[in-house]
């Protein structure tokens, strides 16, 4: 998927996480904050990368602020926001195809 | 991927709580309660801009949390907005037990739900006639129409009424002794039973006001209730408490059933138990008694 517009996905709740996607120039640029950087903050790049890549992103800056969250929610928060940037969130989602 | 077991349609259902399906704090781990079911709603506590997020919430959710003995059921939004079609292809997808179809007035309104939930089964390979649903019923027309509803679908295993937008309706407010909505409660009983399908009573919203909650509670069960929407945890041991039977009455209730099975040998229709008139009649609600005993985990004998 292309990265048309900027979008964001997710809150700064506790558990949660707060996901802005923009276009890019020609790669991922990650920048992440987390509140358990230092224990998880691996597992949450990789879990961004993984899902960008599921979703054939291939060009994005992507910004992400954790607060905690899960793998799902992390998952479920970049796919949003990469869906609202094409804006085809809203019907006829791939469940258990590229969203998975 | 959590394989949940194929959804019972007819399982103990004391309780139901609501919870907010785009709020990962409140779901990861919902099942820590204890509560029969979990109702996570994409409807009413998810502001109109967030309907699209709160399905990929649910969707992870769904596939990753192991909700265990808790049931999962999903609210989806009215047939009279632009969501409810999206919201079934998620909940089929990610493997949700039922559906509650909110703001429900008519068998059609069953009707069309389920020609949706076939398809998304299809869609997405799953079991033909596995994803369950309920309707609640929110408006005058719904009450009026409550056995249609309750008969529309094999898929149906309950009905809830939902007392604010009702009593808006109604041109009333929460009484301390059911007044206001005795008559709807009444009707929708006498529906689910004669269609043969379970029936919720609606949410008590005033958190403070415990007395008036074990009231309302107590209300219920003396209606023939099978259980009570919730909408927040400490609701959950009260409710239990006051739906399961006591052990006097589990008792009686296996004295009956023996009765009645041993003198049917004998060819006696009539007879007493603990000086009490007894025959066929009295069997079922016995059998229900300890069935809903085995649920509460209070009887491990095999009448039942």
């Amino acid at each position: 998927m292309e990265i048309l517009k900027p979008a964001m996905a997710g809150t700064l709740e506790s558990s949660d996480a707060q996901v802005t996607v923009e276009p890019g120039d020609g790669k991922i640029e990650l920048s992440l904050e987390s509140s358990v950087m230092n224990q998880y903050g691996k597992q949450i790049k990789a879990t961004v990368l993984e899902t960008l890549d599921r979703l054939g992103v291939k060009s994005a800056r992507v910004t992400m602020v954790d607060k905690g969250a899960l793998d799902c929610t992390i998952k479920a928060r970049v796919e949003c926001a990469v869906f609202r940037s094409c804006g085809k969130s809203e019907s006829g989602i791939p469940w258990g195809g590229d969203v998975r | 991927m959590i394989p949940r077991p194929r959804p019972e349609r007819f399982r103990l259902r004391r309780t139901m709580m609501f919870m907010n399906a785009q709020k990962p704090g409140l779901i990861k781990d919902a099942y820590i309660y204890g509560v029969d079911s979990i109702m996570l709603d994409l409807e009413d506590a998810v502001a109109e801009n967030q309907k699209d997020s709160a399905r990929f919430s649910l969707y992870h959710a769904l596939k990753t949390i192991d909700y265990g003995e808790t049931e999962v059921i999903v609210r989806i939004n009215g047939l009279d907005t632009p969501h409810w079609q999206e919201d079934i292809r998620v909940c089929v997808a990610g493997g949700a037990d039922g559906i509650r179809i909110a703001k429900c007035e008519s068998a059609n309104d069953v009707k069309t739900v389920e020609a949706a939930v076939e398809k998304a089964e299809e869609e997405f390979g799953v079991e033909k006639g596995r994803t369950l649903l309920m309707a609640a019923l929110e408006s005058p027309k719904g009450i009026l129409n409550a056995y249609e509803i309750c008969a529309a679908s094999e898929r149906m295993f309950g009905v809830a009424i939902s007392g604010g937008d009702f009593r808006k309706c109604m041109q009333t407010t929460p009484q301390r002794d059911g007044i206001d909505m005795v008559t709807a409660r009444g009707l929708m009983l006498i529906a689910a039973r004669a269609a043969g399908v379970q029936c919720f009573d609606t949410v008590f919203t005033n958190l403070d006001d415990n007395e008036g909650f074990i009231a309302e509670v107590m209300q219920n069960k003396a209606m023939g209730f099978d259980g009570k929407s919730l909408i927040n945890p400490k609701q959950i041991r009260p409710v239990h408490e006051i739906f399961t039977p006591t052990e006097k009455e589990v008792i009686q209730a296996e004295k009956i059933v023996r009765a009645v099975r041993e003198n049917a040998a004998k060819g006696l229709g009539v007879f007493t138990v603990d000086g009490k008139m007894i025959d066929i009649a009295f069997l079922p609600g016995a059998e229900r008694t300890l069935r809903l005993a085995r649920a509460c985990g209070m009887y491990e004998g095999d009448l039942v």
